[in-house]
């Protein structure tokens, strides 16, 4: 199967999108076990690897990008609307 | 295979094109600079919007060194200044800087003769530097004597996937080769000065890391207060960035992982070899002219959504983060790095990369050259009076 998505860094709790993903899809990334997106999720966009709890940080490049407003569910589509800036907050 | 060829020029630098540049001094002389270009169509001319009507101090540091930067391009043989003479950047007190320049310049003043006349004078003395440097010949030109800047604009959230991640493949190779790298766009550095300061060289640099960090964001703060996470464009967001932080990793990673080897300031020419960091701003125009007056000779610059912009006497390298761009933009875009989520190889893409720049500096045309989409702004600092 071809990959739809990429982890940059074995720490990282998110994968990037290479194409974009249907609600429902399977995410299939090398170094991580599939899973389904919860909705409809652009291209070159972030989804969890896992339930995150909310102020939890989340990991890209292995480092800091960004910490979560609200918990975010496994499959769900990391951007603007549940992250905030660790170094400045909202 | 890897051999590569220049022209020497006064203090052992090497420049990889030999351009006659004609320059004006202020933007009140933009219309003669264009007539010249129009007779002299060879020239590299660069008309501007500076040069006069900015006052303090930093801001006359900054015009006096990216204009004088352009002169002493080692891209560009001879020049030919055009200035007004009542400006602040007017060729009596530019003088000194043109001497430095190690090639001949000549200059020519509207206020003397008028608009018709300078213009006349100026594409006659480019026609005959054209004549005076045409012979030179190329040279072998070590690895050594080669500064490649790496620039990122227009950015996606795939250009810190596969362009930057390619470009910084490059930046190592090249470093390996003992050639030297240089990237700056302090603004998106915000967030990484922990990542960035463990490569610095020493204490000192490392310091000033800390420091140039420090004050983009305190600038981004004091302009945009409480939205101030949020200096990433609308373009940015959509193409899946969240935070400066995230683009600020994408950004970095263009630079590769070699030890940083100084600070310099925006157009300041390094002293040190190996990787340099620039602070200059993030606005993709300003941020070339910073690089070029630091005298790289070459660019390589990545982008997602997509800009045709290159900059005047050095050839710039666009690679593309993804395969629909390149398609989209293909008389833009020299190298499609959006192959490396279709299975290609990251060394593959770096070694196609290294010949295409080898290619480049022994005189082959980038596309952004080819097409003349030269752009010229410069960092100002305060607004105009």
């Amino acid at each position: 199967m071809k990959e739809n998505a990429l982890l940059i860094h074995p720490r990282d709790n998110v994968v990037v999108t290479l194409r974009d993903l249907a609600a429902g899809e399977e995410v299939i990334a090398r170094g991580v076990e599939g899973f389904r997106v919860h909705q409809n999720i652009p291209a070159s966009h972030k989804v969890a690897l896992r339930d995150i709890p909310a102020g939890e940080e989340i990991v890209k490049y292995g480092e800091v990008v960004a910490v979560t407003s609200g918990a975010i569910r496994k499959g769900e589509w990391v951007h603007t609307h549940n992250l905030e800036s660790k170094r400045w907050r909202k | 295979m890897r051999e590569i060829t220049g022209y020497e020029r006064a203090g052992g630098k090497f420049g990889i094109r030999n351009h006659v540049l004609v320059l004006a001094t202020v933007s009140c002389v933009n219309g003669v600079v264009n007539r010249i270009s129009r007779e002299v169509p060879d020239a590299v001319c660069v008309p501007h919007a500076y040069g006069c009507g900015r006052g303090s101090a930093r801001e006359t540091q900054i015009l006096f060194r990216i204009l004088a930067g352009m002169v002493h391009h080692p891209n560009v043989g001879a020049a030919v200044v055009i200035g007004l003479g009542c400006e602040r950047a007017n060729t009596q007190a530019l003088r000194p800087f043109l001497e430095k320049a190690g090639k001949p310049v000549e200059v020519f003043n509207v206020q003397e003769c008028g608009s018709l006349e300078t213009a006349r004078k100026g594409a006659g003395a480019a026609r005959r530097l054209q004549a005076e440097i045409g012979g030179q010949r190329r040279i072998a030109l070590p690895w050594e004597k080669l500064l490649v800047a790496m620039e990122c604009g227009g950015s996606d959230a795939m250009s810190g996937v596969t362009a930057n991640v390619a470009l910084g493949a490059v930046s190592d190779w090249i470093v390996e080769q003992g050639g030297s790298v240089i990237f700056g766009e302090n603004t998106e550095m915000i967030g990484t000065a922990h990542v960035l300061t463990r490569r610095a060289r020493d204490g000192e640099v490392a310091r000033k890391i800390e420091a140039l960090i420090g004050q983009a964001e305190q600038r981004a703060q004091d302009i945009m207060g409480p939205l101030a996470s949020w200096v990433i464009s609308p373009g940015n967001m959509d193409g899946g960035m969240s935070t400066i932080a995230e683009k600020s990793m994408g950004c970095i990673f263009k630079g590769g992982s070699s030890t940083i080897n100084q600070v310099v300031d925006y157009g300041e020419w390094p002293t040190e070899k190996g990787l340099i960091l620039q602070d200059g701003p993030g606005y993709d125009g300003d941020s070339m002219a910073g690089l070029a007056a630091s005298g790289s000779q070459v660019m390589f610059f990545s982008t997602g959504r997509g800009t045709p912009a290159g900059f005047p006497a050095m050839p710039v390298i666009k690679v593309a983060s993804n395969s629909r761009i390149f398609r989209a933009m293909t008389d833009d875009i020299d190298i499609n790095a959006g192959r490396l989520v279709e299975g290609t190889r990251v060394e593959d893409l770096r070694e196609e990369m290294i010949a295409y720049l080898v290619r480049v500096i022994n005189g082959e045309k980038t596309k952004a050259e080819a097409n003349g989409m030269e752009v010229f702004t410069m960092l100002t600092v305060n607004p105009p009076f």
